[in-house]
């Protein structure tokens, strides 16, 4: 009310003030237009034909009694509202925005979250790209029996007999195969130069072979006492692990090649990987353990001490894999018994997460491209599992395998993941893009300073 | 006639239509992601209104939106426009789930006349920052989308308004008893902005 009459007299005061023109423009305006309020006029409305239109008008068609109803009252009614009384026009775009992509068919339980955190431009294909045959493969555990090398080359044991397979050409050679008694061969680990290789055997003896050349350069004797199911390479420096819980730095160059020792897995060591920086050796054992060993700390002379000793685990540790993107970050994956992923701070040894996959985790890698993580598990699914990092939400399950994922290897472009499996099978997946999509420039940049940091230490 | 000082405060049609458009525009972009309607990795941070916002990266709903602010700006300098609705779809059934209502209400003597008003820039980003705040913390008690979702946007214009080339005519993609959240209001002395949020009643609470 009293607003209303501060308008008026303000307004009137206005138009007085004004040129005749304008004057006469806004009292038309204000006459007509200044309704804050929606007053119905009714006089103004013609009732009698309204009235006639929504009752008689239809009544000579179908319903002639209809017309009064009260649901068509009410049909009306909602009709008006619908239509806002008829006073406006309710307008979308032709052309939909984009429907957000889904990485993951919807079968799956909480296939909702899923989708939501999917990557929309990254399609994850839900089938290996290829499949090989890999005849008698040795289902066991503890083993390390794939790699793929730098130079493209992807070396797998079956058997006695190590196996190359190019993965540029898809050609198919034989490296070497060793006899009865020293077979079967337990673990291979390209060096990284890509052109030599490491092949540990049941007898405790690792070969040294040129892999250009076919040709066998050294044989390292008398560090273990029985066999080698774990290798891998920091430069020049081979480390071996083995199921008398003995790890043995290899020094390849030099006669006297066993340079340090580390001792503190009581049980068969099987999982072994240097960190990017060379610094620091996660090693994993069938006695539950997992160790961080600091290179610095080691000695020739006495048994190194380790640099953490994580008993988190409630199985068999062989899954390890360091984070490439974020320097003292360690993702380990236990057995059958465990069946979790953990994430480490290595320098101080805490436990950063923990997640149950719900089955025993074979392998682990990280996408070099995205912050994704993939892994390899047994029964029930035998399944490789992308997991988004570090929210852990499942972005896709790949099925295919009848048996246990023990191995897993990825491509030197970091696109492509092989998995060797119990059923014998070598299978290709395309599970980490294509490295157009991602820029992995900045990350390895991010790592670089902290990696530095390491070796001043 | 008036005062130099007050210069900096005066606001025309135009730049209101602008400050409302660009609203929508941002308000848009932190509903598709509070709402988990795109992924979380498509958005990108920048600062507005003193606050974070985020803004999509994907290349179809950043023409979608950017098509829409540029129709929707016409529209407000014409005085034309009543109201925008943003819905949100279940992508596989279609049934709407939440409706986000800005209504416009527009001084229509600016739009006639052409005259400016005066407030301050300030005190509108103020207003609006408490919307936004608002928005991002609707997530507490809208209901969880936990299908995959689609949106749509809506324009409620003026029946003499001639509809664009790029434009249909829809349906209100109303919500049957829906539950109504209103939000804060804006006002930049030429348009009072509204906001309300309704969304589908959660059979739980029914019992």
């Amino acid at each position: 009310m009293e607003t209303g009459m501060i308008n008026s007299s303000a307004s009137s005061n206005k138009t007085q003030s004004r040129c005749p023109l304008q004057e006469q423009f806004l009292q038309r305006r204000n006459s007509r237009e200044n309704l804050d309020r929606f007053i119905p006029n009714r006089s103004a409305m013609d009732f009698d034909y309204a009235h006639y239109m929504l009752t008689e008008g239809k009544k000579g068609k179908e319903n002639p009694a209809v017309g009064s109803s009260p649901s068509r009252e009410a049909y009306r009614k909602q009709l008006a509202e619908t239509f806002n009384m008829n006073r406006t026009r309710i307008l979308a775009f032709k052309n939909k925005p984009p429907t957000p992509v889904e990485a993951i068919p919807n079968e799956l339980s909480s296939a909702a979250h899923q989708v939501k955190s999917a990557k929309p431009r990254r399609h994850i294909p839900q089938t290996s790209e290829r499949t090989l045959d890999a005849p008698d493969l040795m289902d066991d555990y503890y083993l390390n029996l794939l790699d793929w090398g730098s130079s493209n080359v992807l070396s797998i044991a079956l058997g006695s007999t190590v196996y190359l397979w190019d993965a540029s050409d898809g050609n198919t050679s034989e490296l070497l195969t060793v006899d009865e008694e020293t077979g079967p061969v337990t673990s291979v680990k390209w060096a990284p130069d890509g052109k030599h290789i490491a092949v540990g055997l049941n007898n405790s003896d690792v070969q040294l072979w040129d892999s250009t050349a076919n040709r066998l350069l050294r044989t390292l004797k008398g560090g273990h006492a029985s066999r080698v199911g774990a290798l891998d390479w920091n430069n020049h420096i081979l480390t071996t692990g083995g199921m008398d819980g003995q790890i043995i730095n290899n020094d390849v160059r030099v006669r006297q090649h066993i340079v340090e020792t580390f001792r503190g897995h009581q049980q068969e060591v099987c999982g072994l990987k240097w960190s990017a920086s060379g610094q620091q050796l996660a090693s994993g054992g069938n006695d539950n353990l997992l160790h961080i060993w600091d290179r610095s700390m080691a000695s020739a002379n006495a048994p190194t001490q380790w640099l953490h000793r994580l008993e988190d685990h409630t199985a068999a540790v062989k899954a390890l894999a360091w984070c490439p993107f974020q320097g003292n970050l360690l993702a380990s994956g236990g057995g059958g018994g465990d069946r979790c992923i953990k994430f480490w701070n290595t320098h101080t040894g805490a436990c950063l997460n923990s997640v149950d996959t719900g089955s025993q985790v074979c392998a682990l890698l990280w996408n070099k491209n995205e912050r994704e993580l993939l892994s390899s598990h047994g029964f029930t699914q035998n399944q490789l599992t992308l997991w988004k990092y570090p929210s852990m939400v499942k972005m896709a399950e790949l099925t295919g395998h009848t048996s246990r994922v023990l191995f897993m290897a990825q491509s030197p472009d970091g696109c492509t993941v092989a998995s060797a499996a119990g059923d014998e099978t070598l299978r290709f997946w395309n599970v980490f893009g294509t490295p157009e999509v991602a820029k992995p420039a900045p990350k390895t940049s991010v790592a670089e300073p902290f990696a530095h940091l390491n070796r001043i230490r | 006639m008036a005062s130099k000082t007050a210069t900096k405060d005066i606001i025309t049609l135009r730049g209101s239509a602008a400050i409302v458009s660009e609203f929508f525009g941002y308000a848009a972009n932190s509903i598709l992601y509070n709402r988990g309607v795109y992924p979380e990795e498509s958005f990108a941070r920048v600062k507005k209104y003193g606050l974070p916002m985020l803004l999509s990266q994907d290349e179809g709903v950043k023409s979608f939106i950017s098509n829409l602010n540029s129709q929707l700006s016409e529209w407000l300098e014409a005085g034309k426009l009543q109201r925008v609705v943003l819905v949100i779809m279940s992508k596989e059934s279609g049934e709407v789930l939440e409706r986000w209502n800005f209504s416009i209400e527009t001084d229509n003597e600016v739009v006639e006349t052409g005259v400016s008003r005066e407030k301050s820039d300030k005190e509108i980003m103020r207003e609006i920052q408490a919307i936004m705040r608002q928005i991002a913390s609707s997530i507490t008690y809208l209901p969880c989308l936990d299908e995959a979702c689609v949106f749509d946007v809506l324009a409620y214009t003026d029946k003499d308004c001639a509809v664009p080339f790029t434009w249909i005519e829809s349906d209100p993609k109303l919500i049957a008893n829906p539950q109504m959240v209103k939000l804060h209001s804006f006002d930049t002395k030429i348009h009072k902005v509204d906001t309300l949020v309704s969304y589908k009643n959660d059979e739980w609470d029914e019992e």
